[in-house]
């Protein structure tokens, strides 16, 4: 029954191996060692950020402010630990001389410098992450809405901080946090892979998991089931932020440098991913396998993309096209399994 | 030689391989009332919605006005002349009743895409009057109380000049005077010589405008025939397959003297005024109140889903006046909220899931990380649905939403044994269930009373309070009107405490 395939959990790893498949054929480069590195490295910081997403998108919230989260961190990180700041762009800026100076930043040089940082970034995401939450749970406020209006507020933070420069000069042992390794396993991957595995025990085996699923499912009942609704919302929200954090560490010692437009274009891949994984927008739906499959999968269309001779504007067409399929396939998922219950109710 | 309007000749439809009709075979004559009848379940929505082009059935067909008749889709039946008024409304709240008559045709300037105003707002204006309904054609629907948007549905109905009507559970939700001005209107249809199917759990309803019956039950006419033939005790024996002796069981225990609930001057304004009773041990309490009356808003409020004013309450001695659900579930207190599918249940989630949600704290291990404990939330959910008899496939595969409206209230009541409460808080626990189903709520409902629950018990359908409760409290107003021990139960009396204090108090009365 076609019914069933499209509803199975693992729907999208079938289509993502097709389709896989059917590149290679074109351009058998795609198993090379060096892409499949280089595809898995594009894997982990956006699962990172699709997993926080997850949980905003179960509670039936959106978090459209994560890659602003990712822009302000990734400047505040850097303007902790940078080992230098170059006169000529900086001298201007507000914070010389009080924050930073030539000779690097707020703790340059000291040992301190790099888990100082790190704890800063994940603790920035986690504040704004707890303000948005306030906004959405306790001020009845649209997610739409909240988000919106942060992403805008913290993105020109970002450039107001930095005057729109690039912060270079990050420590040696910050930038391997995103590039090293451990033998064959990169750091980027431990990293993930162990906020999955907490992401999978809070969802599938800790009571809040079960929360988070009843407030996205019908928040009244959850009230007065006894559910502290409030107070799941705003967890939703702070662990989105806690990993738009996280997701701006990887990405900034990746890229060796604190940006002030850091994700600028990643809010359609983290919503796409999660969408095309199966994630539901109307909220209550939502699994750790599905995240993971829908990253797997965008990940697996961008690369092969760009394997193309395209120019980048078709490349976003390509894509946007791409998730209106995704959505679409999700209504029609719904309606699928509406009918099949439909009919099982009056049997 | 009569004429008949409707003739279902040998329906069946199975869906899944699962039976829900077989050789259905009945008529009913042109211009009468048949009242359909049957468990949930029993074929009753199904038969509807074959009539009502929602989906076909397998065998046998339908005649209509003598012509064979087999619609496609639902727009085919509205274009033959049938009309549903739903028990689910299907009105737009936030539109206007007069957009809400003619959202799907309204009445065009000429040929052009203008629509027509003063036109409109005429007609609008005759189809009210038509119901009796005086309010303002420009009302939101939102403003509506649940008796006039039925008015304003059916009056949509007349606008199409709709033949034969179909009223599906039309009194569930309305008070008695809305209920009376129901009637009038379909006895004037009856008059204008419309047909009308009159679906109903409440049988002397049923028996009182119907011309003629048909019983269904597991999919099977079980018998049909004019409406004198048939008793109320006639119709429940057909509709159940076996006589229900007892309706409302019998206690084995008194009432106790300690005071599991008290409730001190609770005021909220607007809402209710200087509430005070005592819950005590083993104690069925009733709380009677028309729509409106503060019965429900009086129970968010000791729930704490509402805030009060002034006041004080407390459950076995603990205060609890302003305290959220949780803290009041951890204090022992339960609540079966009146509207199981918008407060009650998790439609897309496991039965167990819902039986677990309120004691999930329950079932933790490894201390603060709170990781379930699966295996034991699954014994205790397994009880439970075994208690209560809940028809189920496995429960924690089993999606709520496809069970039947009394499995699903089961299992409203059911999530809350799990906590072990000490006092109950029922709110219309019977609303919409077959009288299977609710003969074994009440069971259940007394058995909890004899295990030492206080039981505060909130109805609008004033036998079950009388059948079932020690004590009745009336409100009206947002006030305690009057109190009630048995066996001292006149229910005369009650309604007049229900309704003193009314406004139109007289005119309900006269």
């Amino acid at each position: 029954m076609p019914g069933e395939i499209v509803l199975s959990d693992h729907f999208v790893l079938v289509i993502t191996i097709l389709y896989f498949l059917l590149i290679w054929a074109f351009y058998p480069h795609m198993t090379g060692r060096r892409n499949i590195a280089n595809l898995f490295s594009n894997v982990w910081p956006l699962l990172a950020l699709v997993i926080g997403q997850m949980f905003v998108l179960i509670v039936g919230g959106i978090d459209l402010s994560q890659t602003s989260i990712m822009a302000v961190t990734s400047v505040l990180g850097a303007m902790v630990m940078a080992g230098r700041f170059d006169p000529a762009k900086f001298e201007q800026n507000p914070l010389w001389g009080m924050v930073f100076s030539e000779q690097g930043g707020l703790l340059a040089g000291s040992g301190w410098a790099v888990p100082a940082a790190i704890i800063i970034m994940l603790a920035v995401g986690v504040v704004i992450g707890f303000l948005n939450g306030l906004a959405v749970a306790k001020l009845k406020m649209p997610p739409f809405m909240v988000t919106l209006v942060a992403m805008s507020f913290y993105s020109g933070l970002a450039i107001y901080l930095t005057r729109s420069e690039n912060i270079m000069h990050l420590p040696d042992s910050f930038i391997a946090v995103g590039k090293g390794s451990l033998g064959p396993v990169s750091s980027a991957m431990l990293i993930v892979v162990t906020l999955a595995v907490l992401a999978f025990i809070i969802l599938n085996l800790s009571i809040l998991g079960r929360w988070f699923y009843a407030v996205g499912q019908n928040v009244r009942t959850a009230r007065v089931s006894g559910v502290p609704a409030a107070r799941v919302v705003i967890l939703a929200y702070i662990f989105s932020g806690f990993c738009a954090g996280l997701g701006s560490i990887l990405y900034s010692a990746r890229l060796e440098a604190g940006r002030p437009t850091l994700g600028r274009n990643l809010l359609l891949d983290v919503i796409g991913a999660a969408v095309i994984g199966g994630i539901s927008l109307y909220g209550g739906k939502g699994r750790l396998l599905w995240a993971v499959y829908g990253v797997l999968f965008f990940v697996v269309l961008d690369n092969s993309l760009n394997k193309m001779p395209l120019q980048f504007y078709s490349i976003d067409i390509i894509k946007g096209g791409v998730i209106l399929l995704a959505a679409l396939l999700d209504s029609l998922r719904t309606r699928i399994a509406a009918r099949q219950t439909a009919a099982g109710e009056i049997a | 030689m009569t004429e008949w309007e409707i003739e279902f000749d040998r329906i069946s439809k199975s869906f899944f391989g699962a039976p829900a009709l077989s050789e259905v075979n009945f008529s009913i004559e042109k211009g009468k009332t048949l009242g359909l009848i049957g468990e949930n379940g029993a074929g009753k929505s199904t038969l509807m919605n074959i009539l009502g082009g929602v989906f076909p059935q397998d065998e046998g067909t339908i005649r209509l006005f003598g012509k064979k008749y087999s619609p496609s889709c639902p727009a085919d039946a509205t274009d033959a002349g049938i009309a549903f008024i739903h028990q689910e409304l299907n009105l737009f709240p936030n539109l206007s009743v007069v957009d809400n008559l003619f959202i799907d045709g309204f009445p065009q300037i000429g040929k052009s895409p203008f629509i027509d105003k003063s036109s409109l707002q005429k007609r609008a204006a005759a189809l009210l009057s038509s119901v009796d309904l005086n309010i303002s054609v420009r009302t939101p629907v939102e403003m509506l109380s649940p008796g006039e948007r039925q008015l304003v549905e059916i009056a949509k109905a007349l606008s199409r000049d709709a033949r034969v009507l179909i009223f599906d559970e039309p009194t569930t939700s309305l008070t008695t005077t809305e209920r009376k001005h129901l009637f009038n209107i379909i006895k004037k249809s009856q008059q204008q010589d419309r047909t009308i199917i009159y679906i109903s759990h409440s049988l002397e309803d049923v028996l009182e405008l119907s011309d003629a019956i048909a019983v269904l039950r597991d999919g099977c006419l079980v018998s049909t025939g004019p409406g004198r033939e048939y008793s109320v005790d006639r119709m429940i024996s057909e509709m159940v397959g076996r006589r229900i002796e007892q309706m409302y069981p019998l206690r084995s225990t008194t009432v106790g003297s300690v005071a599991l609930l008290k409730v001190e001057g609770v005021s909220q304004p607007g809402i209710v005024r200087d509430i005070s009773f005592k819950l005590h041990e083993n104690e069925v309490l009733g709380i009677f109140g028309l729509l409106g009356s503060g019965r429900s808003e009086l129970a968010r409020i000791i729930f704490g889903l509402d805030s009060c004013r002034a006041g004080r309450i407390s459950v076995t001695e603990q205060d609890i006046t302003s305290s959220s659900p949780v803290e009041s579930i951890l204090n022992s207190l339960a609540f079966v909220t009146e509207n199981r599918h918008q407060e009650g249940l998790l439609m897309e989630a496991s039965v167990c899931e819902n039986l677990a949600l309120p004691s999930l704290r329950e079932f933790t291990r490894f201390g603060p990380a709170r990781i379930l404990n699966r295996s034991r939330m699954l014994e205790f959910s397994n009880r439970i649905a075994e208690t209560l008899r809940i028809k189920s496939g496995p429960i924690h595969k089993q999606k709520v939403k496809s069970l039947s409206g009394g499995n699903q209230q089961k299992i409203v009541i059911g999530k809350w044994l799990l906590a072990a409460p000490a006092v109950l808080i029922l709110d219309e626990p019977t609303r919409g269930i077959d009288i299977g189903a609710k003969y074994e709520v009440y069971g259940t409902i007394n058995k909890l009373a004899e295990e030492g629950i206080g039981i505060m018990y909130i109805s609008s359908e004033l036998e079950e309070l009388t059948g079932m409760c020690d004590r009745i409290l009336v409100m009206s107003n947002g006030e305690i009107r009057a109190e009630f021990v048995r066996p001292d139960f006149d229910q005369e009396k009650i309604l007049q405490a229900a309704f003193s204090g009314r406004a139109g108090y007289k005119a309900d009365n006269g």
